[in-house]
């Protein structure tokens, strides 16, 4: 958005130089003057709190790949040393970890508050899809991430993994020699992976670059999902959401802290400080908890469709999992965003988040009896949603009315609460 | 109502500053773990001294060990080389200094230095038999032609200084311990 | 829970549904035969206040020393570590003349040995893995420098999930003791190798013939028993702060790290609640 800017340079230099480059007129425009809805809730401030971990990831990522070592012999051990004997290792190689979890439950709100409140429909759908592109290239680097300490779990989660692109008919197996550089994960495999996993985040931020420029077009979405219709609406970005987001990443750097300096090894396996044995798989091996959802729907998919075999039917729901999220936009008819006024969508969704719970909870159970028929269960309602209930509520839903503009809704919510307290 | 809760009046508010320089507090103990792990590590340090016996060099031999990552020349001095390294007049050296500034007293026929040229860091030769020893009977390095005598002083060529000595400290007879 | 047939299909998932939100569902699920169920130690390194007990940890050591570093290898102990602070703390003296016990094989020397010094590695009882197999009747003692954290107990669900606020990171070693106190006579039904030791926690053989019994190692000092449990408790407490030797310091910082951060988000919020103060929101 253009025109927002209060940017008066003051003095000859800064005349001078906001005339080649105005940097300072843009920051102070979409970091400062940039109009906000006011009535955004705690919810909309996991932004910054995912663009603050971001920065936490490469900073303490950078640092460990200066111990690191590439290298299948010596991955496990230069993990280790930097554990035990570089200065604070212990705590940048915690951080780094815990890190990636909370990288994770930070995107995991941001998305479910996008989709409750209707975030993702026009004109935001290129931010939308922006932000899955984000998530895809997040669980990407997280995985290989997880390859480098060289454990038990890292070389078998790079083997399952890499082996999903097996199931592709014709070309699967050249791609997987290709992306493991062997007949099977080894040296080649986990030094790509390094340069991947240091690779990515810098795209990852580039494209959180174009994700907050397709924000700033059409501004927040907000709870009421009313657009703005005046500057009573809206409060400049700073201080009021500046000192909001940063409170809320004070607090979300409590849980943090707890885990890096009181559990770090909670959120992993044991199985990892175990050292890569491509001879002897895990009894039970599974993936970090984040991904478990999309775990449990591959392996609920242990059933030929027709002449598609078991392996790439799981291989197809898993990926589809993901890219249904690119079509939200557009199976999501209908014309009203936020969640709080359509009573209809509010029940489906909320299944849909408990769903999503327990199929994270039976992602990490062995995969026999009446978890894999739950797991079957909770893959079926995910396709459903979005593929069945979103697109058929919105056109049977009678939405409840929407106020007129952000500032009617907020005057009389905060008149009925005065009333209330007096 | 939003410009005039930013005004002057309002920022230096106490909380405010109190609230900034917690915030700046904590940065900065943030910053200090990413800065200090650059700093040698456990595993580094604890070779920062190391100790060695000197027992099994016979005299006239020489012995080279690693010491921070560095080559240290231990000679066992004859007499004749004592003899030879306390007659050179100051005034033909280049980095005056006298043999007994060198060695440690009592000591005199160890010599320990760090094997590494002043010049431009090479590891001059002259620790085996049969390397070429220089014109001083000592070290000579084959990069640009430095030659050092038998107390690791520069006589000839580039280098600006003597070879550099270590700290060390006889802990027995001939137990040496390095830094 | 297995039930088969159509029929059974929408019951099965009522109830499953009904237990799964209850809580009644178990955490790991293992159709496996399991042994006992492992019985919860109290560490004095658990939880956010624990912290290593220096004497256990010597007494730790003195087992390893004397009786596990014969067959297991410890690749990534130090020899410094054991002075090193929040450890068994001997003096650097202890250290040197400990390690000067050991021979290290060192290709950079004509004869290719010489004594350890502090900053040496804890040397292997056996120079290749094939060694070690041909030693211990094809078995390969795993290395102990981290598998006090290589290894967990199984826990039902509700109980696994306290573990996040307790901070509960003792499975491995818990896992560890309880092996190391319930070797005993096989089950008549249970068939078990020649050459194994039957192990009623594990509930299978195990390679390892008990390794520790009463009284078969002499404490310094008076008023510590010298059982097999405390063997086990003190072997064990030892084999974490291995695994994880900057458990204390870690925890130290942790306490000043959460009170400054406590410290910082009243203060944010304080500063929120006046900048919003005059808005509507």
């Amino acid at each position: 958005m253009s025109g927002n800017s209060s940017y008066n340079p003051t003095g000859a230099v800064e005349k001078w130089f906001d005339e080649r480059l105005p940097i300072l007129r843009f920051s102070k425009e979409h970091l400062m003057d940039f109009p906000t809805p006011k009535n955004i809730n705690y919810w909309w401030t996991f932004g910054a709190v995912l663009a603050f971990i971001l920065v936490i990831q490469i900073v303490t990522g950078i640092v460990l790949a200066m111990h690191y070592v590439p290298n299948s012999e010596l991955a496990f051990n230069s993990v280790e040393a930097i554990r035990r004997d570089v200065n604070y290792g212990r705590i940048i190689q915690g951080t780094h970890a815990v890190g990636a979890s909370m990288f994770f439950a930070a995107v995991y709100i941001h998305i479910f508050r996008g989709l409750y409140y209707g975030s993702y429909k026009a004109p935001r759908e290129i931010l939308w899809i922006l932000g899955v592109v984000i998530f895809v290239l997040m669980m990407a680097t997280a995985f290989m991430g997880y390859v480098l300490p060289w454990g038990q779990m890292s070389f078998w989660a790079a083997t399952v993994i890499t082996n999903i692109f097996a199931a592709i008919p014709v070309i699967g197996d050249p791609i997987l020699a290709l992306l493991r550089g062997g007949f099977a994960v080894d040296n080649a495999t986990l030094n790509r992976f390094f340069s991947l996993h240091y690779l990515l985040p810098f795209i990852i931020a580039a494209v959180v670059g174009l994700h907050i420029w397709a924000l700033h077009v059409p501004g927040n979405n907000n709870p009421v999902g009313v657009e703005v219709k005046s500057s009573h609406d809206t409060l400049p970005f700073h201080p009021y959401f500046t000192m909001k987001d940063l409170f809320v990443i004070v607090v979300v750097l409590i849980p943090f802290a707890w885990f890096v300096f009181f559990a770090p090894d909670i959120l992993g396996h044991p199985d990892n400080y175990i050292p890569a044995d491509p001879l002897l798989t895990p009894p039970h091996i599974v993936p970090e908890w984040y991904f478990l959802p999309f775990y449990a729907i591959l392996r609920a998919i242990d059933f030929d469709m027709w002449f598609i075999s078991s392996k790439l039917g799981g291989v197809i729901f898993f990926g589809g999992s993901i890219l249904v999220l690119f079509f939200v936009p557009w199976l999501d008819r209908s014309k009203v965003r936020s969640g709080n006024f359509r009573p209809l969508f509010r029940p489906f969704f909320w299944l849909f988040v408990l769903n999503f719970l327990m199929l994270t909870y039976l992602g990490a159970q062995v995969a026999e009896g009446i978890y894999v028929l739950l797991s079957k269960v909770g893959t079926a309602y995910y396709f459903a949603y979005f593929l069945i209930i979103l697109p058929i509520i919105s056109r049977v839903e009678r939405p409840a009315p929407l106020p007129a503009s952000i500032s009617e809704s907020v005057l009389g919510k905060a008149e009925a609460s005065g009333e209330k307290g007096q | 109502m939003a410009s005039e809760a930013t005004s002057g009046t309002t920022r230096r508010d106490f909380l405010y500053v109190a609230t900034g320089a917690v915030g700046a507090v904590g940065v900065g103990a943030a910053v200090w773990p990413l800065i200090d792990q650059m700093n040698p590590d456990a595993s580094v340090r604890a070779l920062a001294s190391i100790e060695f016996d000197l027992a099994p060099v016979g005299v006239g031999e020489s012995f080279t060990i690693t010491w921070r990552g560095q080559p240290i020349f231990v000679r066992h001095r004859t007499e004749a080389e004592i003899a030879e390294a306390r007659a050179v007049p100051m005034e033909d050296l280049k980095d005056p200094a006298t043999d007994l500034e060198r060695v440690v007293e009592g000591k005199e026929q160890w010599l320990i230095m760090i094997g590494i040229c002043t010049h431009l860091g090479c590891v001059p030769l002259g620790q085996k038999p049969s390397d070429a020893k220089g014109d001083y009977n000592g070290w000579f390095c084959p990069c640009h032609g430095s030659h050092y005598d038998i107390a690791g002083r520069i006589r000839k060529g580039p280098a600006p200084l003597n070879l550099v000595l270590p700290p060390i400290e006889f802990l027995s007879d001939t137990i040496v311990k390095v830094g | 829970m297995r039930m088969k047939g159509p029929g059974n299909m929408f019951r099965s998932l009522v109830l499953a549904a009904v237990v799964g939100l209850s809580g009644g569902m178990t955490g790991a699920a293992q159709a496996k035969v399991v042994g006992l169920e492992a019985e919860l130690q109290d560490w004095s390194f658990a939880g956010p206040f624990g912290t290593y007990d220096t004497n256990q940890l010597q007494r730790g050591f003195q087992i390893f020393q004397q009786s596990c570093s014969s067959c297991h290898s410890a690749n990534l102990l130090s020899f410094r570590n054991l002075s090193e602070e929040g450890g068994p703390s001997f003096s650097e003296d202890q250290v040197k003349a400990l390690a000067a016990e050991y021979t290290i094989f060192d290709p950079e020397l004509e004869d290719g040995e010489r004594p350890a010094t502090p900053a040496d590695r804890w040397p292997a009882p056996f120079p290749t893995e094939l060694d070690a197999r041909a030693a211990n009747s094809g078995a390969l003692p795993p290395d102990f420098s981290v598998l006090a954290k290589a290894r967990g107990i199984s826990q039902k669900f509700p109980f696994w999930a306290f573990n996040y606020f307790t901070a509960y990171q003792e499975g491995g070693a818990d896992y560890i003791y309880n092996l190391l106190v319930n070797y005993g006579e096989a089950p008549e039904d249970a068939e078990i190798p020649d050459g194994q030791a039957w192990n009623n926690y594990l509930a299978r053989g195990l390679a390892m013939a008990p390794p520790l019994d009463d009284g078969f190692i002499t404490y310094d000092g008076e008023g510590v028993p010298e059982t097999l449990e405390q063997y086990a408790a003190d072997v064990t407490a030892f084999m974490m702060w291995m695994a994880d030797p900057h458990l204390v310091s870690r925890k130290e910082m942790g306490f000043r790290v959460l009170t400054f951060l406590f410290l910082l988000a009243g203060l944010m919020y304080l500063v929120k609640r006046k900048i919003w103060a005059d808005v509507k929101h």
